[in-house]
């Protein structure tokens, strides 16, 4: 089981290799991101980003999270304060969505 | 016959237009080769120059001219409305009844805002507190307002990424405080920056130079700020996550989309309506004989004229090549160029792609002589100098000598080079 200290990251602290990620971590990142558990809500937008990161290579954005990945986009922020597409990003594993220039 | 279809007239759609008619000079006259552009509008708008217009430094018959002026006799310019693009049959269909066939077609149909996608921007207030500067329309009507504000808070905010010329909000900040400051009141106005980014830009090292200067000319700057809805009435701007920023006056850059037909084709685009587009060699992913350049691709660039301009070097190239059946070069780095407005005069210059961020230093050559990342007179005289360029040089799809599309490394101080000297 890899821990937070042992697995290489970004200065923003994004995993570099999406394979690193698992359960635990995923816990250990949100804690770090300053939320303390991850609700079955949490997991729901969490599972949703990686699984469309692996199948599309790139996280979906906010608006797409609020459409399709069963919390709206209001419950979201509720669940992670402030970015929610690039809090659950960290937290899914995958790399900072891109979408900003 | 080959046939090229471009839709939309726009900087992008013009450029390429009239760069392939050069190349294919003789082939137009003979008949091997046939180029098509269409546009909805007459009007070519020098976009540009709306960010001017509020302020009462540009009018509008600054910024407009006919779309057909500009485009090179030998294409022939078709104004209709475009009903539908079919990959699967290679058609165009126009809402005037024409069927155009294609052997390439080039997308270039732009961005639009879409306030519509905010709760309660087009409500109550819209274009008369609220205010977006990114149409005609609306850069007049805040003209109008803000020449009848003379005390408040002035709130200006970037609902969500991509937009159009990711500076001109930054810039507007800049001007509104410089146009304030003329009239003897800017202590009785406060303006607020709210951004759904985490600093004043996107990149490091211009973010911390832009929120310097934000904070410099008295700007407060509002991060993170997810706009979930407008007040109009009020004069309430709230996040999604429910701070909220008073106004007065709110200047707002609202949701970018594509064209409407073009959201219309599966697998085309994305949920913004923005191509599928490789950001290398400009190919649309779901068809090789569909290209797209400029504000209607997906590509992490900027949405900007420059970007458009060193885009048009290397799709001048691909289409011919694809005509051919070369393979296509991957030429195009993500370089954009942009002047940054800060008022009294001066301006900022940046310039980078995909993988360089904007960094200090001279442009084009070491020497200079336009300062990068840095406050200057002569930068202000070159984005002025650029409304002529534009129409004389840019739209004609002339390269620039001394500016080759890739993005250049001379003169641009790295942070590595700055930590080892």
């Amino acid at each position: 089981m890899p821990v937070l200290t042992a697995v290489a990251r970004t200065p923003e602290g994004f995993l570099e290799n999406v394979g690193d990620w698992d359960k635990e971590l995923a816990l250990e990142l949100a804690v770090e991101s300053g939320i303390p558990t991850l609700t079955d809500r949490h997991w729901l937008v969490v599972d949703y980003m990686r699984t469309t990161f692996l199948a599309k290579g790139d996280g979906p954005t906010i608006r797409t999270l609020g459409k399709e990945s069963g919390v709206a986009i209001k419950e979201l922020y509720l669940l992670f304060p402030k970015g929610p597409a690039k809090l659950a990003a960290k937290i899914a594993g995958i790399p900072k969505p891109h979408g900003c220039i | 016959m080959k046939h090229v279809v471009i839709l939309g007239a726009g900087t992008a759609g013009t450029v390429m237009a009239n760069r392939l008619a050069r190349h294919y000079r003789a082939e137009l006259r003979e008949g091997g080769v046939r180029i098509t552009l269409v546009d909805q509008d007459p009007v070519h708008l020098y976009q540009p120059g709306l960010l001017f217009i509020p302020f009462g430094d540009y009018t509008r018959e600054q910024v407009m001219k006919p779309r057909a002026a500009h485009v090179n006799d030998a294409v022939r310019y078709v104004q209709s409305t475009i009903e539908r693009l079919d990959p699967a049959t290679d058609t165009v269909t126009l809402a005037n009844g024409d069927m155009l066939s294609y052997d390439v077609c080039i997308i270039a149909t732009g961005s639009r805002i879409a306030p519509e996608e905010t709760e309660g921007m087009t409500g109550p207030g819209w274009h008369e507190k609220v205010f977006d500067f990114y149409t005609l329309e609306g850069a007049e009507k805040l003209e109008t307002a803000l020449a009848k504000f003379t005390s408040g808070t002035l709130a200006i905010n970037v609902v969500e990424m991509p937009i159009k010329c990711p500076v001109a909000p930054l810039e507007f900040a800049f001007l509104a405080d410089a146009y304030f400051t003329k009239r003897g009141i800017r202590d009785r106005v406060r303006i607020v920056y709210a951004t759904p980014l985490d600093g004043a830009f996107t990149k490091p090292v211009s973010a911390k130079s832009l929120a310097f200067l934000l904070k410099e000319k008295g700007i407060e700057l509002e991060t993170e700020f997810n706009t979930g809805r407008v007040d109009g009435e009020a004069g309430e701007l709230v996040s999604w996550d429910e701070r909220s920023i008073p106004f007065d006056l709110l200047v707002t850059i609202p949701t970018h989309k594509g064209a409407a037909f073009l959201a219309a084709v599966p697998g085309l685009t994305n949920e913004m309506g923005f191509v599928h587009t490789d950001p290398r060699t400009l190919q649309a992913k779901l068809k090789p004989n569909l290209f797209a350049i400029g504000d209607a691709t997906d590509v992490p660039a900027s949405k900007a004229g420059s970007v458009v301009h060193f885009q048009s070097e290397v799709l001048d190239e691909n289409v011919q090549r694809f005509l051919r059946g070369a393979p296509l070069t991957p030429g195009f780095d993500g370089h954009a160029n942009c002047f940054i407005e800060t008022g009294h005069d001066k301006a900022l210059l940046i310039d980078f792609n995909y993988e360089t961020e904007p960094l200090p230093g001279n442009f084009p050559f070491a020497w200079g002589p336009l300062p990068l990342l840095k406050e200057s007179r002569l930068n202000h005289l070159g984005k002025l100098a650029f409304r002529h360029i534009y129409w004389n040089a840019l739209l004609p799809g002339y390269d620039f000598p001394g500016i080759p599309p890739q993005m250049q490394r001379t003169g641009k101080i790295f942070p590595i080079e700055t930590a080892n000297t």
